[in-house]
């Protein structure tokens, strides 16, 4: 079993990509929390630097704040200076303590919705997070959305009847020829937009 | 009835009639952004900002004509007055950057984000429609969407737009993603650059993005009458916006392609302001 199929594995994956991108920017923190759209929650899953001790676990709303506006938005936003919103500073320091003054929020983008939000916290490598700072992060929530969505992909637990179906479609799609598997991948990839 | 109106199909004109068809502005030949722009508050026109939503009392926004947002009811969508404000900020901070350009335009709210709603779905299509129906001059959109079952219809709601006479400035995703509508060739699409001029932007050459405008470290409006230093797509597309509504103001009726062309003349990169000093570059602000 390679180290990737359990769960330990993935987390060790996921928190080195906050690990490097905390690293990159000379952050005081950087974070990676799923979006749990059944409380409309965010759950912090990753943490490097300040609070990661603390803050693995904790849930905070996803309605406000620079991260529900990404979430809400699917928009990445960088603030200078975060702790002059007065919603903000309110909100972040009653769930953590820690009000920083820089946040640059991504969402983690995965087949047309936010799987969750990539933030980096006080940033020191640069004086501010300009147009080349964002790309560099832009690539790195694309991968954290990768690594999120495996994450998350290992928590649901099919049903028998969802194990038997998926099971099918994928003797269905091995048996295929070419033409035939990428019709049935438009398909089921079309079924799965439109249940969204 | 001329033999003219029996032969050819309604939506034609036969060359004579073409020949006579006045153009409702000339090409603007020399200084044309004192021709596009020059001595324009942005009067007399209407600007939709679908957001989420806009605090009027910010300082830096000021009394707003209108304020609707889409609700969900039993999963039946509406579009009824808004009584929330601004809920993260976002939409104040574009309203502001608008208000500053184009001080004397009318904006009006259309909320599609914030509390129960996600903007980035059926809410926008929704939202963008009804703006569409009322007919704004201009409607700001620093939203997209990466669902792509809502793709479609926003490209008939893009082109619907183009037809009335609707502009639509929207901004381009910041990751390299396929979202909606900005793509689409009947908008104008924005993308940022890190120049802090208000009436400094570029023609991209490159397109799907079109034109460049200030998006980098921009001190903005915000909620709760705060202001914060920002930077995204978001707040480069009401600067285009911005410019429109004074464009618009004094010739009424650009058609969005004109607009475009308009905008493309009196640009950084298609005049000799290139070289010219960073005050210099505003020299038609209002």
């Amino acid at each position: 079993m390679s180290a990737l199929a359990n769960a330990a594995g993935q987390q060790r994956l996921l928190q080195s990509v906050v690990e490097l991108a905390r690293a990159t920017f000379a952050a005081r923190a950087c974070s990676i929390m799923s979006h749990d759209p059944s409380t409309r929650e965010l759950v912090f899953e990753a943490v490097a630097g300040e609070g990661a001790a603390t803050l693995p676990g904790r849930r905070l709303p996803a309605t406000t704040g620079l991260a529900g506006w990404s979430i809400a938005s699917e928009e990445p936003i960088s603030v200078a200076d975060a702790s002059r919103d007065p919603r903000f500073a309110r909100d972040v320091a009653e769930s953590t303590g820690f009000v920083p003054s820089a946040v640059t929020v991504f969402p983690l983008l995965s087949h047309g919705h936010a799987l969750g939000v990539l933030s980096l916290l006080d940033q020191s490598a640069s004086a501010s997070v300009g147009i080349a700072e964002m790309r560099v992060l832009a690539t790195l929530a694309d991968h954290a959305a990768s690594v999120l969505q495996l994450v998350l992909d290992a928590r649901v637990q099919p049903s028998d009847e969802s194990s038997d179906a998926l099971h099918a479609l994928r003797r269905a799609l091995d048996a295929a020829g070419e033409a035939d598997r990428r019709a049935l991948l438009t398909i089921v990839t079309s079924l799965t937009d439109l249940s969204r | 009835m001329t033999q003219t109106d029996v032969t050819l199909p309604a939506w034609s004109l036969d060359r004579e009639a073409a020949r006579t068809e006045r153009l409702p502005a000339v090409w603007p030949l020399d200084n044309p952004r004192d021709w596009a722009w020059g001595g324009s508050r942005g009067a007399g026109v209407k600007v939709c900002i679908i957001d989420s939503g806009i605090d009027p009392s910010h300082p830096r926004v000021g009394a707003i004509q209108g304020s609707l947002a889409v609700t969900v009811t039993e999963g039946e969508l509406r579009v009824e007055t808004d009584h929330e404000g601004d809920l993260f900020g976002h939409g104040t901070a574009c309203a502001g950057i608008i208000r500053s350009q184009a001080p004397d335009c009318e904006i009006h709210s259309m909320r599609v984000l914030g509390g129960e709603l996600t903007g980035t779905g059926d809410v926008l299509v929704r939202g963008l429609s009804w703006a569409i129906d009322q007919r704004f001059d201009l409607i700001n959109l620093s939203l997209s969407t990466t669902k792509q079952h809502v793709a479609a219809q926003l490209r008939e709601l893009a082109d619907l737009a183009y037809f009335r006479n609707v502009k639509i400035v929207a901004s381009a995703h910041n990751m390299p993603v396929d979202s909606y509508p900005w793509r689409f060739s009947s908008v104008l699409s924005v993308g940022s650059h890190d120049g802090r001029d208000p009436f400094e932007y570029y023609v991209n050459p490159s397109p799907p993005v079109e034109f460049v405008a200030p998006g980098v470290d921009l001190e903005l409006a915000w909620s709760d009458g705060s202001t914060i230093v920002a930077t995204g797509n978001s707040f480069a597309a009401p600067h285009i916006t911005g410019i429109g509504a004074l464009i618009l103001s004094k010739h009424r009726d650009l058609s969005p392609s004109e607009l475009k062309a308009v905008m493309r003349a009196a640009s950084c990169n298609e005049t000799s302001l290139r070289s010219a000093t960073p005050d210099a570059l505003g020299e038609a602000k209002p």
